[in-house]
């Protein structure tokens, strides 16, 4: 009966399914990674900083709003905090792929954390829910979130280096807002999460004088308030 | 803080986040309403940051028609609603800056 098992499931070829799941993916990846570089640049950090970021954070979103708050001079506590709220959604990730996970060594938790991105993240599990747990699934995570990992960093290099060559008069800047507006419009599917999005913009917008930039996590707590509150009336 | 500090603690927490329930298992579940509430945060900050960049310029509102960057910005909404594609969102936003402030100029509004 051992039969059963599908060619699929052996490390190599689970890693290399992980590798071709995210390659479309990457092609939309890239343009972020290059505009993080050169946004980056133009905000004042310096090369190695904005590489860095990429290598230690590893969270587009958030380090897209680092460059914008760091050009404005925010005390680097409310910076911190920023990116932890930013972030929090990973723990929604960590929920869901945990029991596909738990029978691992701590080390492959470890470094598996580390690559648990957006992207890696829904690739997987679709994986891990059509298969389930085989054994060896967590080598395809493995394979999407290195492929992702490889591109984000030499995107970002190429930013980088893009951003010191393009001329201050291509307005760079406005290019945060519309990779925002390319990344939440496509994803808003129902009425709450435009609520969300609608309610929190207006509150920035209202929110906007509070000191230390503290306007965009209020403005943000209002907007999830809204979105919940859209979605509970259902 | 230098921008050293930001990153490694904003990274520390960014990947004690990823790896919390991959490492806590069953002996901690998240509550059903943080669990919901998770869902809208990324959309909520990331149209913050949107609204405050199109509509302030130098910490001033400015909601008027010569606004170029808040006009900009309403036709990628549209583009990205009706295409789904970033990179025409991102393309048709920057080129709809660029042609707004030329022609504003052109007309010395």
């Amino acid at each position: 009966m051992v039969s059963e098992l599908p060619p699929t499931q052996t490390r190599g070829s689970q890693f290399i399914h992980g590798v071709k799941a995210i390659l479309p993916i990457l092609l939309a990846v890239a343009p972020f990674g290059m505009i993080y570089g050169a946004l980056a640049r133009q905000s004042g950090l310096s090369a190695a900083a904005a590489q860095s970021m990429s290598f230690i954070v590893f969270a587009g979103s958030s380090q897209f709003v680092t460059t914008q708050l760091v050009s404005q001079a925010i005390p680097g506590l409310v910076i911190v905090l920023t990116i932890f709220v930013v972030n929090l959604r990973h723990a929604l990730y960590s929920a869901s792929v945990a029991p596909y996970l738990q029978r691992l060594p701590a080390r492959w938790k470890a470094g598996l954390a580390y690559l648990l991105t957006d992207e890696a993240y829904a690739v997987s599990i679709l994986h891990f829910e059509k298969e389930g747990s085989s054994g060896n699934q967590h080598w395809f995570l493995f394979g999407a979130g290195l492929g992702l990992w490889t591109c984000w960093q030499l995107s970002t290099a190429l930013g980088i280096f893009l951003g010191a060559v393009i001329p201050a008069s291509w307005s760079l800047d406005f290019a945060l807002p519309l990779t925002f507006i390319a990344l939440i419009v496509p994803a808003l599917k129902d009425r709450a999460g435009v609520a969300a999005a609608l309610v929190a913009g207006v509150a920035g917008v209202v929110a906007f004088a509070l000191p230390y930039k503290l306007g965009i996590i209020t403005a943000a707590l209002v907007g999830v308030a809204a979105g919940m509150l859209v979605e509970g009336k259902k | 803080m230098s921008i050293w500090l930001v990153m490694l603690f904003g990274g520390i927490l960014t990947y004690l986040t990823r790896l919390s329930f991959i490492w806590l298992q069953d002996r901690f579940s998240m509550p059903l309403l943080i669990r919901r509430a998770l869902r809208f945060v990324p959309p909520a900050v990331l149209s913050v940051v949107i609204f405050q960049e199109l509509v302030f310029r130098n910490s001033t509102p400015d909601l008027s028609l010569t606004n170029t960057r808040l006009l900009a910005g309403i036709i990628a909404v549209v583009i990205a609603w009706r295409s789904r594609s970033p990179l025409l969102t991102i393309a048709s936003g920057m080129a709809s800056l660029l042609l707004l402030n030329l022609l504003f100029s052109f007309f010395g509004i």
